[in-house]
């Protein structure tokens, strides 16, 4: 049987869904028996997302530019989505910016208020994303497939959902152990 | 004492006049999801998730403040009421700020418990993200409004267990909120007596001791229970 095209993408987390999937020790070693890591920020060097993924878990919310277009394209080429995480589900703590209104007002009191040497607003097309004017959980802006709560989901959680996928079922996502948030 | 004989879930019960569903419920044995109930203090029905079927009406009525009646035939868990519960648990979600990850009550939150309990793995409706303001001007206890879900616990143990009425719900709709005293900051309202009624009644992480930070904090529900059974029994042992 061929290997299933496994891939992560990073949005606007702490890296901490990643660090968690690091965290499953030495479950990744038979979790590699069966996935070939197509695209990966903790798995593999490659820094174009390919065609025809099968699974990809997708940790942070979608917060900037970069972000819009990766998850738009992420979704186009993969069969399975998996909210990977709190930020992705809910947006979580890099949402908490939106309570201050649109990607100005957030900036400004970054940049200008407390900025305290040279205060200047970043502006590099083409090299710094343009801030969007909310963060959004992943599912506001595209389909996505099973969701898998935790900040950080444990490794546990993380290996409770993947074994039945590669067996070729659904992992059943409720109780405590699947879908705690925080 | 006149007896009532009702069914829920096609359990028979027989119990006293008076006695609401909540109550012949758990006391059959059936399990219904409730937030804003808290044992000793009046029910108010704020919360809507302890909404049950009841054969003859068409309106889904909550358990806490509907009292049984003879011959009534409940259901508890129908498709029906799970779904309008998760829908429930999702607005109240969508509605406030409610950052588990950053909580004083990660873990020990009985909003995440029903979120469990009914299933929610995302909210499908879109969050409102707020302006809502924190008070911590009081000495001991702050109250963040951003994880305030308007049960009224704090308003209902404050007046009725400790009798000193600090709190209440001020404005309508979106924008309601808890107010103390006569909508003076907390620490300036001279009824409060400190006792901590409050934050040991709330469900969430919105009323909590200065100093603890995420996932510390604890509440003492044992002591309300005591305060309740030492009043209506007189049993004033711990």
């Amino acid at each position: 049987m061929d290997k299933v095209k496994f891939a992560t993408v990073w949005l606007a987390g702490c890296s901490g869904c990643h660090m968690s999937f690091l965290d499953m020790d030495e479950w990744l070693i038979e979790l590699a028996k069966h996935v070939e890591v197509v695209y990966s920020p903790v798995g593999s060097d490659l820094k174009h997302y390919p065609e025809n993924v099968d699974v990809c878990l997708v940790e942070g919310g979608v917060a900037n530019q970069d972000n819009l277009e990766l998850i738009l394209q992420v979704r186009r080429q993969t069969k399975l989505l998996i909210s990977f995480g709190d930020c992705a589900v809910t947006a979580n703590v890099p949402a908490m910016r939106n309570m201050l209104g649109g990607a100005e007002p957030v900036l400004k009191r970054a940049y200008l208020e407390l900025g305290d040497v040279a205060p200047q607003l970043p502006h590099e097309p083409g090299i710094v994303p343009e801030l969007l004017d909310r963060v959004l959980p992943v599912h506001e802006v595209v389909p996505v497939d099973i969701y898998m709560p935790g900040c950080p989901p444990p490794a546990d959680r993380i290996r409770a959902t993947l074994e039945p996928l590669l067996r070729g079922e659904m992992p059943k996502m409720e109780g405590r152990e699947m879908i705690k948030f925080g | 004492m006149s007896v009532k004989t009702l069914k829920i879930d096609g359990i028979d019960i027989a119990i006293e006049e008076g006695t609401t569903l909540l109550q012949a419920a758990r006391a059959a044995g059936v399990p219904i999801p409730t937030l804003c109930h808290l044992d000793g203090v009046a029910d108010v029905g704020a919360c809507r998730l302890c909404l049950v079927e009841v054969g003859g009406s068409r309106r889904l009525l909550p358990a806490c403040v509907t009292e049984v009646a003879e011959g009534m035939e409940v259901q508890t868990n129908t498709p029906k009421l799970q779904e309008y519960r998760r829908m429930a648990v999702e607005l109240l979600f969508s509605e406030g700020n409610h950052v588990c990850a950053v909580c004083v009550a990660n873990g020990n939150c009985e909003l995440q418990d029903v979120a469990i309990q009914v299933g929610m793995d995302h909210s499908r409706f879109t969050y409102r993200f707020p302006d809502r303001g924190v008070d911590v001007s009081h000495q001991q206890f702050g109250i963040d409004h951003n994880r305030c879900i308007l049960c009224t616990r704090c308003v209902r143990v404050c007046d009725e267990i400790e009798g000193a009425h600090v709190w209440d719900v001020a404005q309508r709709g979106a924008a309601c909120y808890i107010v103390s005293g006569l909508n003076q900051p907390w620490g300036e309202v001279d009824a409060c007596t400190s006792c901590g009624k409050c934050v040991d009644a709330c469900p969430t992480g919105a009323i909590f001791r200065k100093g603890s930070t995420t996932g510390e904090k604890e509440r003492d529900r044992a002591k309300l229970e005591f305060l309740v059974t030492a009043r209506e029994k007189h049993e004033w042992t711990r």
